[in-house]
């Protein structure tokens, strides 16, 4: 029997205080997800359970009860406090999957700070875009990362700490300190910050067609949203051994990779280590997996390795599979179903949204290829770009818009509340992607409503990626949009004019893509670059992205008539 | 070039293009890159680029795999597949 029991019935008698009661909240408690997560399971008589099974990409196992990260989790904050950092403050968790990772996070919130999660391949600009918009005063890195964060410092003022958490005997400069998790001594008891509903909890940044990238805010109280979806969509129960893909670098590694797991009090498995379909199905077998959250992009890379592999494991473990980045394409679904025997529920949400808001459920019929339906309280539509209003044509394209209100949902952009007010029209919070409804209400995506490249389930903003190309001395101007990709659904390709003196060429592409690759990130790398003599303009100048996107995608150009020299 | 000059050169171009400077890990041949987090899926991208212009070839999106490409060795064994 699932956890969510019949979607109808709960439909019907659904309220967010079913999650309150379960936690033992009430409005106006104090409540802090760093609390919630660790010192909680542990009083509910579980701190010896298993709470994060740690392996690395040479098959190392650590293993963390819960008693394990409430200490450590406490030794992190005492840490931070001794340090002077105050609730409200930014620290930025700049790691790859450590187990320092995840347990300081609970550290951070349990200060009261806000916890800045930032995805580890992220070259020198990416992260000082990240850092200089959220005046962090913190970061938490490994020595590999240092030279990164090396190079930035100079112009961050504000960051006063870098924390190294496996120094060693590395010599360290000035505002660097060295912190081992390990050689710490343990603190058993920490006052955690009593935190209320609102107050601030997680910073995740996130692109949009133009500027920088923003920071979706969101507060403690998410975490009335994150345990309930986790628990109903994930079906998450106590013996599971969970397995989220996602680096806590981005939204789901931090609401379902980190939150929704240890809300629960369920065991979730860790894999640092790059994609590889073999480790991936001995590392399901070895620790017994039984659920498994995904995204389209790794499910289509073990797609290509093909059934074959499959069949060399061991995953009768495997009991429920889930999925989220982007579109889950019916082939993949129907795949999963015949190598595993279960098939893959695809699962849409956003940074923005902080909790899964349309989803297949379990036990619910899915239509391979779609969304599927809202989760209870959530009030989702498509509405008409025009009024938005919503749409009540089965099978008409609108824009996917959701109700305000829900417990995860975003509270600001940081810094930036013009750009949060703008996501609301006519009482809808828009999500900028865009999908249609049939007649069962099952959701079907459709695509992006703006010019934001999802690309393996990240989205990278043009914007970013033309700013950092005018920074190559070769080139002049520069276009940015997503081309089809059998795998990433979409990467970046970039359109490139070049600065007088300079010929286009095989060695200068392979520059230029680096250069991107090191300044931005791998995910903002063009895996192509055209060059051009000049780029599609309007008569005011800006750049037609918009055409150069229609053409590569063999889509009809629409109106030019503001095109320049047309 | 012999297998030894090859590796040498696409190790000396993985230190110097996938590694930050004063990343003091040792890399060898045998290395797992992919796997190993030190060149990801994306990346891989730029790494067959440099390959196929490097060796004047041209290596199949199909077998352009993270397992291929996961080590110094077995990306030599796939560059003298398609090596004429």
């Amino acid at each position: 029997m699932s956890n969510i029991g019949s979607y109808e019935q709960r439909l019907k008698d659904f309220d967010w205080s079913i999650s309150e009661k379960e936690l033992g909240y009430k409005k106006g408690d104090n409540i802090n997800i760093g609390w919630y997560c660790t010192d909680r399971i542990c009083q509910m008589g579980n701190g010896d359970k298993l709470a994060l099974i740690h392996q690395d990409h040479l098959g190392n196992v650590r293993n963390f009860t819960y008693n394990d990260i409430r200490q450590l989790s406490n030794t992190f904050a005492a840490f931070f406090v001794k340090l002077g950092l105050k609730p409200g403050e930014r620290i930025c968790i700049f790691m790859d999957r450590v187990p320092e990772l995840y347990i300081s996070f609970m550290g951070i919130l349990k200060t009261g700070a806000i916890a800045q999660p930032l995805f580890s391949a992220f070259g020198d600009e990416s992260l000082f875009t990240r850092l200089d918009n959220a005046k962090t005063s913190a970061i938490l890195t490994q020595k590999k990362h240092l030279p990164k964060v090396r190079k930035i410092l100079a112009t961050l003022p504000e960051l006063r700490h870098i924390i190294v958490i496996d120094a060693g005997d590395a010599s360290l400069k000035e505002r660097e300190i060295s912190f081992d998790m390990e050689k710490e001594p343990r603190v058993d008891k920490f006052d955690v910050y009593p935190s209320t509903a609102e107050t601030p909890s997680v910073l995740h940044y996130t692109s949009g067609t133009t500027g920088q990238p923003k920071g979706a805010q969101h507060v403690h109280y998410s975490l009335i949203g994150q345990y309930l979806t986790a628990k109903w969509v994930l079906d998450l129960q106590p013996d599971d051994i969970y397995w989220c893909n996602a680096d806590p670098g981005w939204v789901t590694g931090t609401s379902y990779g980190i939150i929704g797991p240890w809300a629960n009090g369920i065991t979730q498995a860790v894999l640092d280590a790059g994609f590889n379909a073999e480790h991936w199905y001995a590392f399901i077998q070895k620790h017994k997996i039984t659920v498994w959250y995904s995204a389209p992009t790794a499910i289509r890379l073990l797609m290509k390795e093909g059934i074959d592999l499959v069949r060399k494991f061991d995953l009768s473990s495997l009991r429920h599979l889930c999925s989220v980045g982007e579109p889950l394409n019916a082939e993949a679904v129907l795949w999963s179903k015949e190598a595993f025997g279960l098939m893959f529920h695809d699962t849409f949400w956003q940074t923005e949204t902080g909790a899964i808001m349309i989803t297949n459920f379990p036990g619910m019929p899915i239509k391979p290829g779609s969304m599927g339906k809202p989760f209870p309280g959530i009030t989702a539509t498509v509405v008409d770009p025009r009024n938005f209003e919503p749409v009540n044509n089965p099978g008409t394209v609108g824009l996917i818009a959701f109700r305000p209100g829900w417990p995860s949902m975003m509270r600001s952009y940081w810094n930036n509340p013009e750009v949060y007010k703008n996501k609301f029209k006519n009482g809808w919070y828009l999500s900028g992607d865009r999908a249609s409804i049939d007649a069962d209400g099952y959701f079907w995506f459709v695509g992006r409503d703006d010019d934001v490249i999802n690309t393996g389930g990240h989205l990278v903003g043009p914007f970013e990626i033309e700013s950092a190309l005018l920074e190559h001395p070769a080139v002049a101007e520069s276009a940015a949009i997503g081309k089809p990709d059998p795998v990433n659904m979409e990467v970046v390709k970039a359109f490139v004019a070049l600065k007088p003196g300079y010929q286009p060429s095989d060695d200068l592409e392979l520059e230029i893509m680096n250069f991107i690759r090191k300044k931005l990130s791998p995910l903002a790398m063009p895996q192509e670059i055209e060059f051009v003599k000049s780029l599609p303009k309007t008569r005011s100048g800006k750049i037609m992205r918009r055409l150069l996107r229609a053409q590569e995608w063999g889509e009809p150009i629409g109106d030019i008539s503001t095109l320049e020299n047309d | 070039m012999d297998d030894k000059e090859m590796k040498k050169m696409v190790l000396d171009y993985v230190k110097r293009e996938y590694l930050e400077e004063g990343d003091d890990r040792e890399i060898t041949e045998s290395t797992p890159l992919i796997s190993g987090g030190i060149v990801d899926s994306f990346s891989m991208v730029s790494l067959k680029r440099f390959l196929e212009k490097k060796f004047s070839i041209a290596i199949p999106d199909a077998d352009a795999s993270p397992e291929a490409f996961d080590t110094v060795n077995s990306i030599v064994a796939l560059v003298n597949r398609f090596i004429k």
